[in-house]
């Protein structure tokens, strides 16, 4: 050994003072920048529509809130014209929006560490000076934040694409229905926060890119499918309400006729309508028969006046607010823990 | 100082040992060859010693000490990774840069003075460098990080013989001028032995052989006599491996001192390391297992 190596017997339980952070910066910047501008261009380009699309949609809706008197029939015309000119292009764009956070968890999450073992660099960089647990950390930080913050802004930009359609009434779209909930407000970032962590443990868990992606792509479909159709309706105890006209913008979980305080079935229903010659298709849809008087008017009318009673579970539009915040905190607690994961996965993997 | 110290390591890969009850104490300043067949456990031994693995049974401390994959080994130790992994699309120059950000030495003139020298071009990516360059950057990387330790996984396989002639100068020139001990591999022992001074033989997961490369030749001969006397002697001697003829024997033996007198009637050879190697790898019982820091075994078994 000589002199250079060897000035003193190195202390087994001396601990080195760990790199700076900021050595990882360069790094993570040179490696991912791609991934960034992959970010950029997934955000960006519908960025780009919802701006060129939303600019006139504002526009038209300039006529509705100048109409006055506000609330006069002639307005409310005005506002249906409004929306049935433009409430099917807005929703199927919120449809395709939906892709975003799955393709940022797809593209951006699984490549980050599933490209290390597919390419063996893995062995590179985790026998550097830095680290592999930190250097696991200085990758995935940077990259969840980017992806967040830039689908936090998104969410902002699509809030006022989609601003004018509220304005005009909703449509029979629930400000809490599936494909507008999760493009507005926390729930965004929240969602491409999660695919991007999804993707991160796929990658760690099955190191090879494609596979991942594909993983992460059927996590986070089954995820948010569950999610809306099944946790969503229930962050907080749903109402009920009687009225046949439940509020336009809620969300409707569940409808349906009952008497004497039982659910009412289809049998019982058709039973009650034969002397009409009405057939119930469901218990919303209904066929007059030749029997049928004429000016027989509404089955709902008649059903009530024989004892039945229209029963609608519903979450009121006005807690878009309280489940945006339930939605995120859960998601950023899952995120955090996928992100966790990996980091810990990381740390005792052994090859 | 021991530069690596295993104590009955072991790696377990799925039900199957990779590697078990390694004991080794490699003093410090050797150029170590780590040889064995392929499956052997060579590589399961590198990434145990670099951290990469974390073994199923046992311990390994490296550089006098310090617990594989911890902070002071991995900056003390300078890995080069079988088929020498580097990042495809970075040009060499952003190779440099990123190995100089993520460790805490780094020569960097002396890295650009070797590229220039083996007239690899900084601004070419990784993964356009022809195999040679690819492995040349890639122990370049390697030794501007000026480790305490170069573990070297089949460094040479991609290489043609003029390149690996470059790449053992280079190594050797680290070795001369820095004091660096190395630890390399191979499944070709003649490649390692005109520069190794300490080997290393695995075979089927276990150490079979370990020691300074001069002791090893100086502790065994080849006793060349009359195959019917070859049975008599066998009993007395420790026999590594065993070729008999017709009327002569050659036996492999295990000497218990430079000084041991040779059978009257029979010849003592001095033996090649290459012979030495094939000898241990032909007979999986037989085992030289030297060393200080640890328990030393029962003298090898007697196998003919």
């Amino acid at each position: 050994m000589t002199t250079q190596t060897m000035p003193a017997p190195p202390n087994p339980h001396a601990t080195l003072r760990p790199l700076p952070w900021r050595r990882m910066a360069w790094v993570a910047w040179r490696q991912h920048r791609l991934a960034l501008a992959g970010v950029v261009a997934v955000f960006g380009a519908p960025a780009v529509y919802l701006l060129i699309s939303g600019l006139p949609l504002h526009h038209a809706y300039a006529a509705v809130t100048a109409c006055r008197p506000a609330g006069s029939a002639t307005c409310r015309q005005v506002a249906q014209n409004f929306l049935n000119a433009h409430v099917h292009g807005v929703l199927v764009t919120a449809g395709l929006l939906q892709a975003i956070p799955a393709l940022i968890g797809a593209f951006v999450g699984a490549p980050v560490l599933a490209r290390e073992f597919e390419t063996g660099t893995f062995r590179y960089a985790w026998t550097q000076g830095f680290g592999r647990t930190r250097w696991t950390i200085a990758k995935l930080a940077p990259l969840a934040t980017a992806v967040t913050v830039a689908a936090a802004a998104f969410s902002v930009l699509f809030s006022w694409y989609y601003q004018p359609i509220i304005g005009a009434g909703g449509g029979d779209s629930s400000p809490l229905a599936p494909t507008i909930f999760d493009l507005r407000g926390v729930a965004l970032p929240a969602w491409t926060l999660a695919a991007f962590a999804i993707g991160a443990l796929a990658g760690i868990l099955i190191r090879r890119v494609t596979p991942a992606m594909f993983a992460t792509l059927a996590v986070w479909v089954g995820l948010a499918v569950l999610t809306g159709a099944y946790l969503r309706p229930h962050y907080e105890a749903s109402l009920v309400t009687h009225n046949a006209n439940a509020p336009a913008d809620a969300l409707v979980i569940n409808q349906g006729l009952s008497r004497g305080g039982k659910p009412a079935s289809l049998d019982m229903i058709n039973q009650t309508l034969r002397p009409v010659g009405v057939e119930a298709i469901t218990a919303e849809v209904f066929r007059a028969g030749p029997s049928t008087p004429a000016g027989f008017g509404d089955p709902m009318q008649y059903l009530t006046a024989h004892g039945y009673t229209q029963s609608t579970t519903y979450q009121p539009a006005s807690r878009f607010w309280p489940f945006q915040w339930i939605e995120g905190s859960w998601l950023l607690a899952l995120s955090l823990l996928l992100i966790a994961t990996t980091v810990w996965r990381v740390r005792r993997r052994a090859t | 100082m021991n530069i690596i110290e295993a104590r009955g390591l072991g790696k377990c890969y799925g039900g199957s040992w990779a590697l078990r009850e390694c004991t080794l104490a490699i003093p410090t300043g050797h150029v170590v060859a780590l040889v064995g067949p392929n499956g052997a456990g060579k590589t399961t031994l590198l990434n145990l010693a670099v951290g990469l693995a974390a073994p199923t049974a046992g311990t390994v401390t490296v550089l006098g000490g310090q617990p594989a994959g911890s902070g002071a080994a991995l900056d003390g130790i300078a890995f080069v990774a079988q088929d020498t992994p580097l990042y495809k699309n970075l040009s060499a120059a952003d190779m440099l840069h990123m190995t100089r950000n993520l460790n805490r030495r780094f020569d960097d003139g002396y890295a650009r003075a070797r590229l220039d020298e083996l007239g690899i071009p900084l601004k070419r990516t990784a993964g356009k460098l022809s195999g040679g360059q690819h492995t040349q950057l890639a122990l370049t990387l390697a030794l501007a990080r000026r480790p305490q330790l170069l573990v070297l996984d089949e460094p040479m396989a991609m290489l043609d013989p003029l390149a690996r002639h470059d790449f053992m100068a280079a190594v050797m020139t680290a070795v001369a001028d820095h004091g660096v001990s190395v630890l390399l591999s191979s499944h070709v022992l003649a490649e390692l032995e005109r520069v190794a001074d300490y080997l290393v033989l695995l075979s089927s997961g276990s150490v079979q052989m370990a020691g300074e490369v001069d002791d090893l030749l100086a502790s065994h001969r080849v006793l060349t006599g009359s195959a019917a006397d070859a049975d008599r002697y066998a009993e007395r001697l420790n026999v590594v491996h065993a070729r008999r003829g017709e009327a002569q024997a050659h036996l492999l033996v295990r000497m218990n001192g430079a000084t041991e007198p040779v059978p009257h009637g029979w010849e003592a050879h001095p033996v090649s390391l290459e012979e030495l190697a094939l000898a241990y790898l032909r007979e999986p019982g037989a085992a030289a297992l030297p060393g200080p820091a640890r328990d030393r075994p029962q003298p090898s078994e007697l196998t003919t």
